[in-house]
């Protein structure tokens, strides 16, 4: 069965195309990526950030990183909070301010990250488990934002 | 005092979580389950049990985790570790330069690429190789990415091949993900001043 990831098609990469034998090797790999897509953007246990929430984020972290289509992709799931795709809106309307800095840091600028961050959220009433959370959701994207990054460079240039 | 480490090492610092990990004496049978907490195995690292508050990520990241850096084909293991590292410097997450420097040097039998690189950062006099794959690795880490054609074009005339390159991208995207999870989640210290 062909595979059918976020990735590769972002990439406009083809299963049966220049880079066939390579993804084929690694195609347990895409599948995983595609299983980790589904559990920080649509877990079964959400916490607070629900569905519409962390489909807005990951739009926003899509746009900070020029991934214009894939942050359409993502901000059609954002329903309620689709305004926080855009990374010049500060979350102050939904009562996200702390929440949105955080995941734009971590996003765009983490080798500044520091301990004060952390209790930034913490003192916003942000609870541990639920920091947890918004840092897979931010790393994966950055992982998967930057497959994407790669497979293109890489289809370009094995053409 | 604890003392937070800020510059690049090969010895291994200990990670102080920001957060509080899961207690494991009140961990769910999920949480156990992804922990792979069995009777004979209780003993779990403070960085697993902080990631076990989003024990579906957890599930589904170890196993990826494992595969990018250690599946058989493809880029060598030594390889991959520099591509982690170079995430790692761009991110300056200090633990994972560290483990993943000394996976490194003990994958090569030699400190020779991570003493440059850590003593003379981007700069470093390394082989024509070496320098494609880092030099990659840096620029897919930045955000957004600076990876371009040339990059791409230099690891092709370095001698990679499509599963090598593939492999590379792989791992440096891998290390953007962990690399916001150890730098952000928590602190390098030295070891032996932990927090009580």
């Amino acid at each position: 069965m062909a595979l059918d990831t976020t990735a590769l098609r972002q990439a406009g990469v083809a299963t049966d195309g220049t880079l066939a034998a390579a993804i084929d090797g690694r195609a347990t790999i895409f599948e995983m990526t595609q299983a980790a897509e589904e559990a920080v953007l649509r877990p079964q246990d959400a916490g607070p950030w629900s569905h519409e929430l962390r489909a807005a984020l990951a739009a926003r972290i899509a746009v900070l990183n020029g991934e214009t289509d894939l942050a359409t992709r993502y901000g059609q799931g954002a329903g309620a909070f689709a305004d926080l795709a855009d990374p010049a809106d500060d979350g102050a309307a939904q009562g996200l301010t702390e929440v949105v800095g955080f995941m734009d840091k971590v996003a765009a600028d983490t080798r500044n990250v520091a301990a004060v961050d952390i209790l930034g959220l913490q003192a916003a009433g942000v609870a541990d488990a639920d920091i947890v959370r918004l840092a897979e959701l931010n790393a994966f994207l950055a992982y998967q934002l930057r497959v994407i990054a790669g497979l293109r460079l890489m289809k370009g240039a094995f053409a | 005092m604890t003392k937070v480490i800020t510059k690049f090492t090969r010895n291994v610092p200990h990670w102080q979580p920001r957060v509080t990990p899961v207690d494991l004496k009140e961990a769910s049978d999920e949480q156990l389950d992804a922990l792979k907490v069995t009777p004979s195995n209780t003993k779990v690292s403070e960085y697993v049990l902080t990631l076990a508050h989003d024990v579906e990520s957890l599930k589904v990241r170890s196993p990826l985790f494992n595969a990018i850096m250690y599946d058989k084909g493809g880029m060598s293991r030594a390889e991959r570790e520099l591509g982690a590292l170079g995430a790692s410097m761009v991110n300056h997450c200090i633990y994972c330069a560290a483990v993943h420097a000394a996976r490194h040097a003990q994958l090569e039998k030699s400190t020779d690429v991570t003493d440059k690189l850590f003593r003379d950062g981007a700069k470093a006099d390394l082989s024509t190789r070496d320098r494609a794959i880092f030099d990659f690795a840096v620029a897919l880490s930045e955000a957004p990415s600076r990876a371009a054609p040339e990059h791409m074009d230099a690891l092709k005339a370095a001698g990679l091949d499509e599963a090598e390159v593939l492999d590379l991208i792989l791992s440096a995207a891998l290390f953007g993900w962990a690399n916001r999870l150890m730098h952000v989640l928590g602190d390098p210290v030295r070891v032996g001043e932990t927090r009580n």
